[in-house]
């Protein structure tokens, strides 16, 4: 029988009372993001807003609580924006949104941090009895958000990054499910070559834990041989963005199959319309209906994307939905 | 004559023209911040109509302040305005709010969701212009967000994609801009920055613009319902502004777009992508990037003049324009004024030299590297 997990693959929007007090705490320009060694104040506001966020997400019924990544100024580049031997200069455009990060310049050898485990044993205090579920930037999707000044070869660049991401999972405190988030596999798709050595990196950093792993591309579909390539390293799960595109998303799994489980994005995480939940129940039938595959073992249920981009509202009732769409597949699959 | 000329100040100095103007926003006076925050405290008296008169004396003041920088067009520093789509997302029809988003840092906008169909409510800019031209002798900039970045920037909740979106808040603009020219409005600005994040949407863009501009609706043109529209008439001067993105993307696409005046942000990347405009053939009016909206400190004379010479490798000097990257107004406001006030006089001085014939800068296409 299918198990179905409602999750989200983390970086919430923060409360926005955490908005104000945070505005005011560090203030509004480049030289005031985080920097890994923020003040008693500045913590204190992360630690509550972590807290009503883990909260929110057990009242949700949420099958994994993820952490939120609230402090992650940089999006997907905080690990390394807040690393020592990385240089954050300018602000340039996150992807194709309106939202922008510090570039992370790597000038030194990629060494252990810590950062995100220290910020996932909070979660873990929080979460109580409920399982936890770490979020990483993939580590193609990592490099490509950074600058390399160190290694000077790309190749030995995203193995190195996937060496780092894979000693920073290692100190991870106990987690039922890491999320490798690799937006990058679909925006910049790696060429020949590149797609292997993206799926061997993936690999690295899936090696570094007994959790299931699931990599969660998104903004539309994978091609084909990066599809091919994924499948190949030792992960648990592949995540379809069905919001941007199903064709190509139903095409990839007809064409090549699928892991054992999977990971459906069929909330949007980028729009304040809030779903039905026995829609998104539905949709997750369409998507049976259109391949070979009788059962998974795991289906994820998730949004598309990350939620930051949604006002605190919404974002609070798109996590609710989700848990529902969940509860309902399954009583139908039962 | 082109559109640019009716802005020559009767008494300008030299044979040369090089019109200068700002792009739109510019910092608010702290008092003008403070007065708002009594207007929204429920426990205090300052109510509409003090708010009112705070807005109306930072808008003197700031087209004052533009005044003494020597600008030949002034804005009013988009004293009434908050932010560029909450702003005009508060007069139409159709948009609700939700809270804040992320844009970078601690930095969040009040981005909105479209619910339904987006219909015309009320003015959205006559006012401000009738204000601005009534506290000014000088011809008023009129800067009004484009629908592409009107749909881009907001949640789509009703239609069936943004660019559905997109074409009916176009034919809400042409609307409301043909409600400023018949104020006695004669330089409008579009500001599309949203373009810079989807270049691939330049076509939807253009569709956009000469829905604005000619005021013809694909339905008309198919025989479909007339809205009645007439067009912007040819003397009023139509400038689209683009900042921050991969011009080479959509250049020379836009040069397509039935606009006098296309207004870059290059001076914040060094000019690298200036190249990008000079094959093929710049054929509309270029206001050119000068000061960087983005660097607190005020780059000297000398610096703005070299910097004013890179667009005249691009167009003559009677298709130039010259102005700060993009709104200024995260800028502290001394800062800001010194930039307006330095590119004022570098303007000047080039256009001195190019009188004289001391300017000799070398137009077109880039010569290509040796291998």
């Amino acid at each position: 029988m299918t198990d179905y997990v409602s999750t989200t693959p983390g970086l919430f929007p923060l409360p926005d009372w955490a908005k104000d007090d945070l505005s005011d705490l560090k203030g509004h320009q480049k030289g005031d993001l985080i920097s890994g060694d923020e003040d008693e104040e500045i913590t204190a506001a992360y630690d509550e807003a972590r807290e009503e966020v883990i909260g929110i997400q057990g009242e949700a019924g949420l099958d994994r609580v993820v952490e939120g990544q609230l402090r992650w100024d940089d999006m997907l580049a905080h690990p390394l924006a807040v690393h020592d031997a990385v240089e954050t200069r300018g602000i340039v455009r996150y992807y194709d949104n309106n939202n922008f990060y510090r570039e992370p310049v790597v000038q030194d050898d990629l060494a252990f941090s810590g950062d995100v485990a220290s910020e996932l044993e909070s979660a873990a205090e929080l979460a109580g009895g409920d399982a936890l579920q770490a979020v990483l930037p993939g580590p193609y999707s990592l490099a490509d958000l950074a600058t390399d000044e160190h290694y000077g070869d790309e190749a030995d660049f995203l193995a190195a990054i996937a060496d780092f991401l894979a000693g920073e999972v290692e100190a991870f405190p106990t987690h039922e499910t890491l999320f490798l988030l690799e937006p990058s596999l679909v925006e910049n798709a790696p060429e020949d070559g590149v797609d292997e050595r993206a799926s061997e990196a993936i690999d690295t950093v899936a090696s570094a834990t007994d959790a299931d792993v699931v990599v969660q591309p998104y903004w539309g579909a994978l091609e084909e041989k990066v599809y091919a390539h994924l499948l190949d390293a030792d992960i648990d799960a592949v995540g379809f963005d069905f919001v941007a595109n199903q064709e190509d998303n139903v095409y990839n799994l007809q064409e090549y199959g699928a892991t054992d489980a999977v990971s459906l994005g069929l909330a949007d995480g980028q729009n304040t319309l809030v779903e039905d939940p026995e829609a998104i129940r539905d949709r997750v039938d369409w998507v049976y209906d259109q391949i070979p595959v009788t059962e998974f073992e795991t289906v994820y249920l998730t949004t598309n994307t990350e939620t930051f981009y949604l006002p605190y509202g919404k974002f609070e009732e798109k996590l609710a939905v989700l848990a529902e769409a969940a509860d309902l597949a399954e009583v139908k699959a039962a | 004559m082109t559109t640019k000329d009716q802005f020559r100040p009767e008494d300008h100095p030299n044979d040369n023209f090089l019109l200068t103007t700002v792009v739109g926003s510019y910092p608010k006076p702290k008092w003008l911040n403070r007065a708002k925050e009594l207007y929204q405290d429920p426990d205090h008296e300052f109510d509409a109509e003090d708010w009112q008169e705070a807005k109306d004396d930072a808008a003197r003041l700031i087209t004052d302040e533009h005044e003494r920088a020597g600008l030949d067009v002034v804005v009013d520093g988009e004293m009434r305005r908050n932010e560029m789509v909450e702003f005009f997302a508060h007069r139409i029809e159709g948009y609700e709010f939700n809270g804040p988003v992320k844009v970078w840092g601690h930095n969040y906008f009040d981005k909105p969701s479209v619910v339904r169909e987006v219909e015309y409510d009320e003015n959205w800019l006559v006012d401000e212009y009738e204000f601005t031209a009534a506290a000014s002798d000088r011809p008023v900039k009129v800067p009004i967000t484009g629908p592409y970045t009107l749909a881009n920037w907001s949640f789509n909740e009703a239609y069936e994609d943004d660019e559905e979106l997109a074409y009916d808040l176009a034919d809400l603009v042409n609307e409301e801009i043909e409600k400023l020219v018949d104020a006695g409005a004669r330089y409008i600005q579009i500001d599309e920055p949203a373009l810079a994040t989807t270049p691939d949407d330049h076509a939807i863009v253009g569709e956009c613009l000469e829905r604005i501009v000619d005021g013809i609706s694909a339905s008309d043109a198919s025989g479909g319902s007339s809205d009645e529209s007439d067009g912007v008439p040819e003397e009023v001067r139509i400038g689209l502004h683009v900042c921050y993105g991969d011009y080479s993307r959509i250049y020379p696409e836009i040069l397509e777009f039935p606009v006098d005046e296309f207004d870059l942000e290059l001076a914040n990347g060094d000019y690298e992508q200036l190249d990008v405009f000079k094959d093929p053939e710049f054929t509309k009016d270029l206001a050119l990037g000068v000061c960087d909206a983005h660097v607190a400190e005020v780059e000297s004379v000398e610096q703005i003049e070299e910097n004013i010479k890179k667009g005249l490798e691009v167009v003559p000097p009677e298709q130039l324009v010259v102005s700060p990257d993009c709104g200024v107004k995260l800028l502290p406001r001394e800062v800001a004024y010194g930039k307006m006030a330095n590119m004022v006089e570098a303007a000047r001085n080039v256009e001195e030299d190019l009188d004289a014939g001391e300017i000799d800068v070398e137009r077109g296409a880039p010569t290509p590297a040796d291998d």
